[in-house]
């Protein structure tokens, strides 16, 4: 098979450059596959993340081409003609060459307040089918974070950090809200701290996700109409004051008045 | 506990290592006993192996089929394990499991459902009834979320991307804690502890095909040995019969064995669903004769025999084997699994999204319309720490093992969906027993700096030779020769030559040359993986040579048939004198557990 051109990314915080590996390229092969060929022969010292090599962890997102995709799930054949670039994601501090600091989603997911259900019955829940299936829907993430990486809120703009949890906590939240079991309440969290209005739809998180999540969609656009009902209907907005934690399932909220 | 490590220094009452299943269920039950609890992971929070299992958990709920109930399990579990189990880890696992399952509803796991709202079961291979709890065919994502979205609610300290390079004991010979290493760094941290829980996961990562990350280096296996542990049938290896064959670079990738639950079927080249040709006669009576009858069988349990696809992994994977060798494989070298023609896309599609997805991107197969090429694929190690089944307890005060890295709980084989349920169960009783072990003022008192600094000077060696071997020839070529050498089917020939040139390889890893700085350098991080691979392959050649019948996960084509005098016995390897990861390692046999009479009698029914 063909030679192809990798240009790699090198470097760690204190900065970097593309280093170009010239590699022959095999029937079949995904991004990550080149990638571990440059390890073994040309860069034993070449840092990447990544584990399962099926689709099914996200550790491997980087940037192909400019392009937030998993290497394992990224085929060579393809890709366009010419040179392959391979950066870190942009949105995270730099480790060292594609590894970078994700910590940022791992304090994000430790403000998540825990599912609350009801006390369990001896022989457990009953829920059905249809009332999973939403939920199930975003279990399906597989965090490899670049929803959040394509995110123009904090994309360029490491200040808003601070105050947005950004789509893969979107779709937490929305999990949760939606969650057949659930009487906690994190409407007040998700409007006042979770930064959830920064997000003008634009969808960007949507189309990189490898599991087709729906996030925009589904999850984000569904989450703003419950935290808007919540904040300027008068009923709701007394019910909240009366009592912080209310059970309320999404066909409840949905068919709250308008404002 | 005052400890004047040089390097930064943490302290708990329960270290646990590995952050997969086991691990992150060990962490809650020992905080939920009130006490102090650290986590250490290689890799980040969430990526552990447990992620890649997709058909499910088995636990025995009668959700489906309500004649289900432990002792049916139990007795599945032997056979599917040829007997070589400890009963006493099957029975707990076969009592427990369903409590086990059913608290993770608790924790927000979203199962699929029954009609009725209950949690809904599938048949698996060597299972009597449906009985795997499921999400789709992403059942370890859905575990391993929900126990690390658990463990982060109640405050845990974790310390990701952080590898543990040796167990350290106290002046009695308890275990400590560890010393391990920060992979953004390269900087080294210490671990003091009352008790340790490994969770470390398998070894697959020492063959060419295999479904197992880069993780799957028998850290865990290897540290308890070098720790005074001792390992238990380290030669049983379970190859799944269904990985990818093509391309090339996903040779050994899963496909879910809820394929063929679910109906799919093994063709050979000549379009033959041939397993009718390979039923054992422990399991005649309980499958089908023709496909009529195994196609009765999917809709109603009670109207025909099992299907052939669905005997246990061992079973299948050597069948799989026969018909390759006898030319009856396809193009690249494996069988056909066909699920398009038995059921409808939108059934397919729905059941099985993980793996349409994994086709259609990876091989540019449409699995509603075509078969996918499959052939077996290293996949699971049976062999593990022995433990005390009750408490988890290794021979070492203090040390504590669940998970893959525990063995005899599945003996000579598992059953697909016993290693979730294995995890969440072993994890708890790990927990449970570390915590009895610390609040009964067990807890090592001290904390041998002379090993650290050992550990310490090891790891380095690599940066400081002038020369030396590039790791990745070494990783490639241990690979290649136990894939040839103690692969799937074995030979004593062959075996005797694996244990002389793992000596070779031994030399090898002791001359690393590692190139770049300390910082997140996956070529050093490798040489800190190699002495385990080495360890580990030790123990299954020399239980592979020793065990001279074919049993389960471990077949020999000198010895076709099992030996009931073997059936009685573990292979138990230890290191009485451990120095270090190349002291010699000591190879007995142990004799089973004896199992009362009660159970014994369960075995029997319906055979």
């Amino acid at each position: 098979m063909a030679d192809v051109t990798m240009r790699v990314w090198r470097g760690d915080a204190n900065g970097g450059q593309f280093e170009d590996y010239t590699v022959t390229q095999q029937e079949g092969e995904v991004v990550l596959d080149v990638i571990h060929r440059i390890q073994a022969t040309d860069a034993p010292d070449l840092a990447c993340r990544w584990n399962c090599k099926a689709g099914k962890c996200g550790s491997c997102a980087a940037e192909i081409n400019g392009k937030p995709r998993l290497m394992c799930m990224t085929r060579m054949d393809q890709l366009p003609e010419g040179p392959v670039t391979v950066t870190p994601m942009k949105t995270f501090p730099i480790i060292r060459d594609l590894v970078t600091d994700v910590s940022f989603n791992f304090a994000q997911a430790e403000k998540v307040p825990a599912l609350l259900p009801p006390p369990m019955p001896a022989d457990g829940y009953r829920m059905f089918q249809q009332d999973v299936e939403r939920g199930q829907e975003f279990r399906k993430c597989i965090e490899c974070f670049m929803c959040q990486d394509v995110c123009h809120v904090i994309r360029d703009h490491e200040e808003n950090k601070q105050y947005y949890a950004g789509p893969r906590f979107f779709i937490r939240y929305a999990e949760l809200e939606m969650h057949p079991l659930d009487t906690n309440d994190r409407r007040d969290l998700i409007r006042e701290e979770m930064g959830l209005g920064y997000c003008n739809i634009t969808k960007c998180c949507t189309e990189v996700c490898p599991e087709h999540i729906k996030i925009t969609d589904n999850a984000i656009i569904p989450l703003k109409e419950r935290v808007v009902d919540a904040q300027y209907d008068p009923v709701a907005w007394l019910g909240r004051k009366i009592r912080r934690k209310t059970k309320r399932t999404a066909e409840e909220a949905a068919v709250q008045p308008a404002p | 506990m005052e400890i004047n490590s040089p390097y930064e220094h943490h302290d708990y009452d329960v270290l646990v290592i590995g952050a997969g299943g086991a691990g992150l269920r060990a962490v809650i039950e020992a905080k939920q006993q009130g006490l102090k609890v650290g986590l250490i992971t290689k890799s980040l929070l969430g990526k552990a192996h447990t992620v890649m299992a997709e058909g499910g958990m088995a636990a025995a709920m009668g959700n489906v089929y309500p004649e289900d109930n432990w002792m049916v399990h139990f007795r599945d579990t032997m056979r599917g394990g040829k007997m070589l189990n400890n009963y006493r880890m099957a029975e707990l696992h076969a009592k427990e499991a369903p409590d086990r399952v059913l608290e993770l509803e608790q924790w927000g796991a979203l199962f699929d459902r029954t009609k009725d709202g209950k949690i809904l079961q599938r048949d698996f291979g060597g299972h009597r009834y449906a009985r795997l709890a499921h999400v789709g065919d992403r059942t370890g994502l859905e575990l391993i979320r929900t126990l690390q979205q658990k463990v982060v609610s109640m405050g845990t300290d974790v310390f990701m991307e952080c590898k543990v390079l040796r167990l350290v004991h106290d002046q009695d010979g308890k275990v400590a804690g560890c010393v391990a290493y920060w992979r953004a760094t390269g900087e080294f941290v210490t671990f003091s502890a009352r008790s340790v829980i490994l969770a470390t996961g398998g070894v697959g990562k020492s063959w060419k095909f295999t479904s197992n990350s880069w993780e799957g280096t028998g850290d865990g296996h290897a540290m308890a040995l070098w720790a005074g542990a001792e390992l238990i049938d380290m030669e049983c290896i379970q190859f799944h019969p269904t990985g990818m064959v093509w391309p090339l670079s996903v040779r050994g990738i899963l496909v879910t064995e809820g394929v063929r639950g679910d109906g799919g079927i093994l063709k050979n080249s000549d379009g033959e669903r041939f397993m009718f040709k390979y039923v054992a006669d422990m399991f005649r009576a309980e499958t089908a004769e023709s496909p009529e009858e195994a196609d009765r069988w999917y809709d109603d349990h009670t109207a025909g025999r099992r299907p052939p696809e669905l005997l246990p992994r061992d079973e299948v994977a050597r069948a799989i084997n026969s018909e390759v060798k006898a030319g009856r494989g396809s193009p690249h070298g494996g069988v056909y699994l066909d699920i398009a023609s038995r059921r409808t896309p939108e059934f397919i599609r729905r059941r099985l999204p993980s793996m349409y997805h994994q086709f259609m991107e990876l091989a540019g197969v449409d699995i509603t319309r075509e078969m996918m090429e499959i052939g077996p694929t290293c996949h699971y190690i049976m062999g593990g720490v022995k433990v005390d089944a009750d408490t988890a307890a290794t021979a070492v005060p203090g040390l504590f093992a669940a998970g893959e890295v525990a063995g005899g709980m599945h003996g000579a084989n598992r059953l697909g969906g016993n290693s979730l349920s294995d995890l969440i169960v072993f994890g708890r009783r790990a927990g449970m027993g570390a915590a009895e072990y610390v609040q009964g003022g067990n807890g090592a008192t001290g904390f041998n700096l002379d090993e650290v600094e050992a550990a310490v000077k090891e790891a380095l060696e690599p940066f400081e030779r002038e020369t030396g071997e590039n790791p990745y020839d070494i990783q490639r070529d241990l690979q290649e020769m136990m894939q040839a050498n103690v692969g799937i089917i074995r030979t004593g020939s062959e075996i005797d030559d694996a244990i002389k040139q793992l000596e070779v390889f031994e030399e090898r890893v002791s001359n690393i040359k590692v190139k770049g700085g300390r910082q997140y350098n996956p070529g050093w991080n490798l040489a800190t993986d190699l002495p385990s691979m080495i360890t580990v392959s030790k123990c299954t050649a020399r239980g592979a040579q020793q065990r001279k019948e074919s049993r389960g996960g471990h077949t020999r084509e000198d010895f076709p048939k099992a030996d009931p005098e073997f059936g009685k016995i573990n292979f138990a390897h230890s290191m009485p004198n451990s120095t270090g990861w190349k002291s010699e390692i000591k190879t007995v046999e142990s004799p089973l557990l004896t199992m009362p009479e009660e159970l014994k009698a369960l075995l029997e029914e319906g055979k």
